[in-house]
Parts: C-alpha cells; sequence; structure tokens
C-alpha cells in the first residue's frame, strides 16, 4: 500500500486499515475541503466548464485562496477541525469505499488527468471498482432530454456493451445516461454510476430505482465525500472522471451546447477515444453528436463499432440478444411485413399491395403475434430487432 | 274560492307532477306565491296578471294565495306560468273546476297570453300518461312533440284565451299529430363517401359500430379525425322507436330537441377544456352532461389528453354503467348515458410528422401517461389516421365508395346476429360483454388458443387486453356472418389493441 506516487508521505498512513478505506490524511482532508468549499465554488464560476478544472488542480493553498477570493481563515479552520479518524469510522459504518489517489485501488486511468480526484467515493460491489483498473470501460453519456431515437440507441448499446462484457460508464442522469445503465443492467453488464453528488445521494431522485440496482450490480463513485448535494460546477467536473475512466466515450445524442460535449472534450483532452452516433442533421437533438462526427469522432452505429474500436475489427462480438426470427414463409406475409418497414400507415401498407384495410390489418396482427414486428408508441410497426 | 291544477315539472330528464292550488278570497288585493318557488316562477306572478288582462280575462282584484305542491321540492322556471292562470281562472269561476279533473297542463306565458313552448314537454307527457290524467294542455309548439307519447290526449293551444274556451267546450281542437319525421325526408347526415381514403380507420369504424365498441383515433391535426367520427352515427343502427324516445326526452329536457322525433342518433363533441360536471351532468338544477346528451349516440372526445383528469374520471362510473347518478340533497337522480366513445389524440405533443419531430422521450411517457386511466379500459379499438397524400384526392375513379347506407345495412346485419347470440344474457351488444361472458361467447379452439399464446410471448397482455381482443375479433366475424370466430378474426382484432401502453407510458 506505500508504493504509490506521492509529493510527500508525511500524512499517508493506510497501513493497518482495511482496504475500503484506503485513503491518506492528506487526499481525504482534501476532498472533505472541497466538499466544504462547494457553495463558494458554485457562487464563484458563472460559466462552470471552462475554469474548474483548472481550479481543482490547484494545491491546498491556491486552491482555498481562489474559492475564498481571500477570505480563507474559516476554511482553515474547517480543516483544523476535521476529524480524519472519525470519518474514515463513518465512511467504513456505512459500507462507502475511499480510495486516494495513492491507494493500490485507485483506478489508474484517472491519474491521467491534470486534476485527478484526490479521493474517489464508492458504494456498491467493491470488486467493480477493482475491476476498472484492468478491465475497458466505455462511457455512455447524452443529453437529459433524449428522443425516442436516442433512448433506443442507449439502450440497445448498454445492453450490447453489458453482454460483451464491457463496463458502461455514465452519470445516472435523466435521458441517455439512465438508459444506458439500464441497458447495461438488462444485458447483465456491470454498470459504474459517477455522480455530481456524494455517493450515496440520489440525483435525479426519480431514479431512486435505478440507482439501487447500479448499486446492487455495478459502483457508484465520486469524488464528493457522502452526503455532499450535487453543484452546477460539480457536473462539468464529474465529466472529467466519466472521460477519464472509460477507454471510449460515445455520445449517443447531443444538442449544442451539451454536458456530453464537455465529457467528449475531456476525453480528447487525455487522449482519450470519443465516438458518436449519426442522428438526422436536420434534427436539433443530434447537433452535437453530428458536430463531433465532422470533427473526427468514431461514427457508432451499433455495439459492433464500439467493440471493433476497443478491440480491433472482429476481434469480439456482443452475444446475439434474441434470436432474429427468420422471414414468414407466407409469401403475402412477407410482402406485408416488407411493406410495413416502408410505410408508415395501415392504408399506405394496404394500397400498396392492393389489400382492404381489414386484409392488412390482419397481416400486420399476425406478424406481430409472431414477433416479427413490433408497434411503436403511438401507431404503426417496425421490424423486431434482432 | 279554491282550485287545483296538475301541471308537470322538469326534474333532470323526467317529471314530477305539482299541484297548482289558487285560493282567491275577499281582502285586500294581494298576489303571494308559495312552496319553494325559484326567482323564475315567483316572476310568473307578473306574467298571468299581464296574460289575463290582455287576452279579455279578469285578473281577481282579491287576496290570491298559490301554493305549488308538493311544498318542500324546490320549483324552477317559468313552465308553471299556464297552471298558475288556469288556476286562478278556475278559483274565480272564470271557467269550470270540473273541465281540470282530468287534465294537466303545462306552458309558460308571454304578457300578450300567447302560449310559449317549454323544455320537457315529451317528459310531461310521460308524466301525465303515467299518473292517469287523460289530457294534456300544452303550447302549440310542444304539442307534436308531447303526441309522441301514447295513451294520454295531447293539444296543442296558441293563446291562454283559447285554453278558456277549451274549457268552457267553445272549442274543440284537433289532437295535436306526432312529430314523427318520414325517413325519407329526414336529414341523413355526413356520409362515408365524403372521405377520401382513411380504409383503415373506416374500417375500424365500421367495427365500432357493429360491435358497439369504443374507439380511439390517433393520428395528426387535419387528418379528418373529427370528420370521420362525425359519420358514426350515420352507420349505426338507425334508433328504434324508443330508443328515439329517450334521445327526444333527453334534448328536450336540455331544450336542445327539435320539437320532434329523433331520428338520427345523437352527435357530441365537447371541447376539451369541459368540466367534470359538463360531461356527466350536475348543477343547482341537475342538468344532463354531454355523456347523457350524447345517449344512444356519440360522444367524441377531440384530443383526448387534453381533457382534465377530473372530467376523464367522472366518466368512468357512466361508461361502466350506462347511466349517471347524481346526488342533490337527498335525493338521487338518475340520467341515461349509453353512448359509443369515439376518443382522438395525436400521436405525440408536439404533433409534427416523425421526421420533424422534436418530442423527447420524457415528453412522449408524459403524454402517454395522460392518456391512460379509467376512459383507456373502455377503449376496445384503437386505428390511426393519416394525413391523406394529395393524390389521393384525385386519382378516385376506380376505388371503392364505400357510403354509409351500405355500411350501416353490414353493421345492422352484424347486430342482429349479436342480438339472437346474446338473447337472455343481459348484453346487446359485443361491447356490452364482460370478462366471464366474453370467454363464454368466444370459445378459444386449438389453432386461436395458440395464436392468443404466441403474443403473449412477444407482448404483455393483460387479462383485460385478452378480453377486449376477443370481444373485437367476435365483432369481426359478426361483420363477416361468421358463425365462429377464425384466426385472421383474431389476427385483425390483434392489430387494433393498445396494451403495453402501461410500460411505455411508465
Amino acid at each position: 500500500m506505500t508504493g504509490s506516487p506521492r509529493e510527500d508521505g508525511r500524512d499517508h498512513v493506510t497501513e493497518g486499515r482495511p482496504d475500503e478505506i484506503d485513503a491518506c490524511d492528506r487526499c481525504l482532508r482534501r476532498a472533505f475541503l472541497v466538499a466544504h468549499l462547494a457553495p463558494r465554488i458554485a457562487g464563484l464560476l458563472d460559466r462552470p466548464a471552462p475554469r474548474v478544472a483548472g481550479l481543482l488542480a490547484l494545491p491546498d493553498d491556491a486552491f482555498v485562496a481562489a474559492a475564498t477570493s481571500g477570505d480563507s481563515e474559516d476554511a482553515w479552520r474547517f480543516v483544523e477541525s476535521l476529524d480524519l479518524e472519525a470519518a474514515r469510522a463513518a465512511l467504513h459504518a456505512a459500507g462507502t469505499l475511499a480510495v486516494c489517489r495513492h491507494a493500490h485501488d485507485y483506478p489508474p486511468p484517472l491519474r491521467d488527468l491534470a486534476d485527478p480526484p484526490a479521493v474517489l467515493f464508492a458504494v456498491g460491489e467493491t470488486g467493480a471498482l477493482r475491476a476498472l483498473r484492468d478491465d475497458v470501460a466505455v462511457a455512455v453519456v447524452g443529453t437529459r432530454r433524449a428522443s425516442p431515437y436516442g433512448t433506443e440507441v442507449a439502450y440497445a448499446l448498454g445492453r450490447g456493451l453489458g453482454a460483451a462484457g464491457v463496463a458502461v460508464v455514465s452519470g445516472l442522469a435523466r435521458g441517455i445516461d439512465g438508459t444506458a445503465h439500464r441497458g447495461c443492467l438488462d444485458g447483465g453488464g456491470v454498470p459504474v454510476a459517477v455522480l455530481a453528488c456524494g455517493p450515496d445521494v440520489v440525483y435525479p431522485r426519480r431514479h431512486r430505482g435505478l440507482y439501487e440496482r447500479v448499486r446492487a450490480d455495478g459502483v457508484v463513485v465520486s469524488e464528493l465525500p457522502p452526503g455532499t448535494r450535487p453543484f452546477r460546477w460539480s457536473f462539468p467536473a464529474r465529466n472529467r472522471i466519466m472521460a477519464a475512466l472509460a477507454r471510449l466515450t460515445v455520445v449517443v445524442e447531443a444538442a449544442e451546447p451539451s454536458g456530453s460535449l464537455i465529457t467528449a472534450d475531456f476525453a480528447r483532452d487525455i487522449g482519450r477515444g470519443v465516438a458518436a452516433v449519426p442522428g438526422r442533421v436536420t434534427s436539433s437533438f443530434a447537433r452535437g453528436t453530428n458536430g463531433l462526427l465532422k470533427d473526427g469522432a468514431v461514427p457508432v452505429t451499433g455495439t459492433e463499432d464500439v467493440l471493433d474500436e476497443l478491440f480491433g475489427v472482429g476481434v469480439r462480438r456482443a452475444p446475439p440478444w434474441r434470436e432474429a426470427p427468420a422471414g414468414p414463409a407466407d409469401p403475402q406475409l412477407s410482402a406485408v411485413l416488407e411493406a410495413a418497414e416502408r410505410f408508415e400507415s395501415v392504408d399506405a401498407i394496404a394500397r400498396g399491395l392492393g389489400l382492404t384495410a381489414a386484409a392488412a390489418r390482419a397481416a400486420l396482427g399476425r406478424l406481430e403475434a409472431e414477433g416479427y414486428l413490433v408497434r411503436r408508441d403511438l401507431g404503426g410497426w417496425e421490424r423486431a430487432a434482432s | 274560492m279554491l282550485a287545483a291544477v296538475a301541471t308537470f315539472a322538469l326534474d333532470g330528464i323526467r317529471s314530477h307532477e305539482v299541484t297548482v292550488e289558487v285560493d282567491v278570497r275577499s281582502g285586500v288585493s294581494i298576489f303571494t306565491l308559495v312552496g319553494l318557488p325559484d326567482r323564475a316562477v315567483r316572476e310568473s306572478r307578473e306574467r298571468v296578471r299581464a296574460a289575463l288582462m290582455n287576452s279579455g280575462l279578469q285578473f281577481p282584484k282579491q287576496r290570491l294565495t298559490v301554493n305549488l305542491a308538493p311544498a318542500h321540492v324546490r320549483k324552477a322556471g317559468p313552465g308553471f306560468d299556464l297552471a298558475i292562470a288556469v288556476g286562478v281562472l278556475a278559483a274565480s269561476d272564470q271557467v269550470p273546476r270540473e273541465q281540470l279533473e282530468d287534465c294537466a297542463l303545462c306552458g309558460e306565458l308571454s304578457l300578450s297570453g300567447e302560449l310559449r313552448p317549454v323544455n320537457g314537454a315529451l317528459a310531461a307527457a310521460l308524466g301525465a300518461r303515467n299518473a292517469g290524467y287523460r289530457r294534456l294542455l300544452v303550447p302549440a309548439a310542444n304539442g307534436p312533440e308531447a303526441a309522441l307519447v301514447d295513451g294520454v290526449e295531447v293539444y296543442g293551444l296558441p293563446t291562454l284565451a283559447r285554453m278558456a274556451d277549451l274549457l268552457h267546450g267553445r272549442w274543440a281542437p284537433d289532437l295535436a299529430r306526432p312529430a314523427v319525421p318520414d325517413p325519407d325526408e329526414a336529414d341523413a347526415g355526413p356520409d362515408f363517401a365524403d372521405v377520401r381514403g382513411q380504409d383503415d380507420a373506416k374500417r375500424a369504424l365500421e367495427i365500432a359500430a357493429a360491435g358497439g365498441h369504443n374507439l380511439l383515433m390517433i393520428g395528426p391535426p387535419g387528418a379528418g379525425k373529427t370528420m370521420l367520427a362525425r359519420r358514426l352515427p350515420g352507420i349505426l343502427p338507425p334508433p328504434t322507436f324508443d330508443e328515439a324516445l329517450e334521445v327526444t326526452q333527453v334534448h328536450s329536457a336540455a331544450g336542445i330537441g327539435h320539437g320532434r322525433l329523433a331520428t338520427e342518433r345523437p352527435f357530441r363533441a365537447p371541447h376539451h377544456t369541459i368540466s367534470a360536471q359538463g360531461l356527466v351532468g350536475g348543477g343547482p338544477t341537475p342538468r344532463p352532461g354531454e355523456i347523457t346528451l350524447a345517449h344512444r349516440g356519440v360522444l367524441f372526445l377531440d384530443e383526448l389528453p387534453e381533457f382534465g383528469r377530473m372530467a376523464i374520471d367522472a366518466l368512468r362510473q357512466p361508461l361502466e354503467e350506462g347511466r349517471v347518478e347524481i346526488m342533490r340533497g337527498q335525493r338521487a337522480l338518475e340520467f341515461p348515458a349509453n353512448a359509443t366513445v369515439v376518443a382522438a389524440c395525436n400521436r405525440c405533443p408536439c404533433a409534427r410528422p416523425p421526421d420533424t419531430c422534436s418530442c423527447t422521450s420524457l415528453e412522449l411517457g408524459r403524454y402517454l401517461r395522460r392518456l391512460s386511466g379509467p376512459l383507456l379500459d373502455r377503449i376496445d379499438l384503437v386505428c390511426n389516421v393519416e394525413a391523406v397524400p394529395a393524390v389521393e384526392l384525385v386519382d378516385r375513379e376506380g376505388g371503392r365508395r364505400t357510403e354509409s347506407a351500405t355500411v350501416r345495412s353490414r353493421v345492422v346485419a352484424a347486430r342482429e346476429r349479436q342480438h339472437t347470440r346474446l338473447a337472455g344474457t343481459g348484453a346487446f351488444c359485443n361491447g356490452d360483454m364482460d370478462g366471464r361472458l366474453t370467454r363464454r361467447q368466444v370459445p378459444l379452439d386449438a389453432v386461436l388458443a395458440a395464436r392468443l399464446l404466441a403474443v403473449r410471448g412477444t407482448a404483455n397482455l393483460s387479462g383485460r387486453a385478452h378480453d377486449r381482443i376477443l370481444r373485437v375479433a367476435r365483432t369481426i366475424a359478426d361483420l363477416a356472418g361468421r358463425h365462429r370466430v377464425t384466426v385472421t378474426d383474431l389476427d385483425e382484432a390483434l392489430s387494433y389493441r393498445l396494451d403495453g401502453w402501461e410500460a411505455i407510458a411508465a
């Protein structure tokens, strides 16, 4: 535990502690200091994205000075009053893991950051956190205001990557992030949720159920100590952790500007891959992702593309989710199936094939019953995904 | 001197008997009206006074007391005018009292002594008949409507003076002729032939009409959802005389009748800002709501998700029981409410075509959540209405033109099959069948059972959804004149179903 790099060794006393709490005094102090000053950072930064990284990279003295704009006495008093032993005991009691950047279990990819989190707090499956040392993870991120298309793709990617044994890193937010986690869980994979608040704080609250599932099957991490609420600046700060943890960041859907584009920027800055799912060029939902593609991001049209990018073309394959049904034997049914992919309405299908509406309906009903077609939310069918 | 006159006051859509007692005795000239009259009834004193004097009759300059019995029930409206005026005439010996014993009257007076029509003449006639009165005297304009009731002689009178003549035996008017329009002259209403294309929606409407199923149409604005729904009454079976009488009674009570028998089924399309009370009825003097006005006809709810939660929830009981019960004080009032519901909504909240749609999954989920609820449970069929492509409008020469009359004949035949099959079960059409009856009426052979099993493999089918599919399949078979439901019927029924929304909306 002691061979880790550090600037000086005076505060690093982790020997004899259980692995779960492997954080030196200095790092732990820094983590609590960041949480203590979080509201002041919030007030300090109007446009959080560009400056927050620089701020967090500062050494303690400069950080306190910058965050408090000179009025630093209160902050230092807070540091003096910190009882780290009690804090460690509380973390231990709550089952929260804490690894500082000098610890063995600290995910090495985070060290590529100019401002790595001093301590990574985590809840959930300990093994999942350790796995981040050596296993490949992919970040699947995107807008909170997702279109049905984005939702579908995010789910499929999460599920495919999960099934292929790739950890899916995301932010547990509404929209794409949460959907990717959900897909990963359904695919039997290991989700890694990076939060902008303490790892025990469920945000957004409507994702309570998802949070519990991620915690059970994967891990929830944060650089902020338990109990810290989210701040505006902590979301882009969280994004740098996602970008660092993942070897590839896939942006599924993003308007402009967008937090997901910040994640992509971070990923690029530290030499990680950036990929994006193409969208309609006329759609405002896809402006950000299509922009990334123009700038050279890897186009992703399915799980295969992500796996090819990570492991080389054709090296690793996701197991098929469900057996694709072969086409129906009846020629008229095949004709209707084909028409259903091309046309929106029953009338158009019937017209195209010269059928009555009733006959077209009967064929559609049968195709759906036999699993060739699935129904879309409010009208229309589409071919069942394989 | 004392006189009593029978009249009938509207209570909801029915009428109850009110006895107008008039006492005239010497004293200061004063006109007192008791028996819980509302403002309109109290003002009746002025109308009665002026009408009598303008008709060449005497208004007694004596102490005049009018009591409206039963005295504990509130009286509303101007319909008591005529009875009060005649009561005054009888009590002051200007008309023979014995003439009034077997006769009931109701009507509003103008100051000149003319008789003005009242709402609910049909209800009054039904009341008078059931109470055993031989004659009913009503304003001339109400005569044809009131005469629809058998078993009571209805006379339509133009003026108060004529009324006095009749009671004196100086004038013998003809009986009022019942207003049953000639079916050939009746307004046929909008026809299916006016709607180009939309074969899918037309087919769904035909099934809805044939089986008495409620329907949801989904499609972009301007696709013709309202236009299509308006044509449903025209393909439903023509109302029977009793049904027409019910419709006429409701509409007459609500003051939207035409003074004659309704020959077509009503079509009501309330705006989505309507209140729960407006939809199911109520108010201090309870009035029928839209669901009652649509009784035996069609209630069209355009933009279903925009309707208030309260309003839609209030529809639950009427849709299940075919009637509305309104509690007013200690009394329970019942309105009939047996209507086919056609609802319509857009595909998504922004209502733009799919390629320019800007709705997020979240917004879509919220929209779907607003759709679900008690009403959705009562909807058997869902169909899509597409924006008609431009070519469709010009090139229809070779196409089939389904006309409402043709469709209606198929619907009537299907209904007859249902009547025969459902005789004695309490249900009148497939849409009325509950879960148990449905399963008894649609026995599953091996092929049908296998298909339903296959659906369960791909979709999350609730028990209710299962029953809805079978009901619709039964109607499709009835339309085709088939004794048994075939797997093709079932396949078609499957395509109209609406299960699985709960998952999307969650």
